[in-house]
């Protein structure tokens, strides 16, 4: 599966605004976590386990559980700080 | 007229308010909500970043909620991103309803959903340099009040 990864706000600063990832099927939210953080030590600095850090798969909030698809956009970021 | 804006331009309260005001006879309350840059702490600038697509659903949902919630009539957000200036405004939202309980409650519960689910980030400029401001606590909890846990500063599961 071919997925889009994007990130924003001092996560994006760190690994820039996005990037494509292959994974093999099935994979979850979480798994794409772990292969960036395997990815550099950057992506596992910014991507770490036990950090405040959101994701979102397909611009909805999502968990570690969530299922991807191909096509997929998963998204990572830092807590959100509007209004 | 469009229940959503993120755009760079400022805005005019008044003119949303009376849009609300005059788009539906049943409204008999109109609750207002600005946020504001502060002009303190040595903060000279302060830039928005949003998810463009993802700001927009995620404020449309939770407008759904709201109407839901509290039978208002409608709901107005525009949220700033870019950059701007101590004083300026960065946030409005407007809700109506047939009295003014139900908007006071709807204009609380959306300010408190989007403070901590909406994506958007706030860089701060300062004389010591750029930063990145922190998520707050107290925000989560203003939305647990509403029995809804926001998983935002304190970390853990998305708001459903």
């Amino acid at each position: 599966m071919k997925l889009t990864i994007r990130y924003f706000a001092s996560i994006r600063e760190a690994l820039g605004s996005s990037e494509t990832l292959e994974i093999g099927a099935p994979a979850t939210v979480g798994d794409v976590r772990e292969r960036l953080i395997a990815s550099s030590p950057a992506h596992a600095e910014q991507l770490a386990r036990g950090k405040a850090l959101r994701m979102a798969l397909d611009q909805e909030l999502a968990e570690d559980s969530a299922p991807v698809r191909d096509g997929s956009v998963v998204a990572f970021f830092p807590p959100v700080t509007g209004g | 007229m469009p229940r959503v804006s993120v755009q760079s331009e400022d805005f005019d309260l008044s003119a949303e308010v009376e849009a609300l005001r005059r788009a539906d006879g049943d409204v008999g309350a109109v609750v207002s909500f600005v946020g504001t840059v502060r002009d303190s702490g040595g903060v000279s600038e302060m830039e928005l970043e949003h998810y463009p697509g993802m700001t927009e659903r995620a404020i449309e949902s939770m407008i759904d909620e709201a109407v839901r919630r509290f039978e208002l009539r409608a709901a107005r957000v525009i949220h700033r991103v870019g950059k701007l200036r101590p004083l300026e405004q960065i946030v409005l939202v407007a809700v109506s309803s047939r009295h003014r309980g139900a908007a006071f409650q709807g204009c609380e519960f959306l300010m408190d959903y989007l403070k901590t689910q909406a994506p958007f980030w706030k860089k701060e400029t300062t004389p010591e340099g750029a930063r990145w401001v922190d998520a707050r606590v107290a925000d989560d909890e203003a939305l647990s009040r509403w029995g809804i846990a926001a998983g935002n500063a304190g970390g853990g599961k998305p708001a459903r």
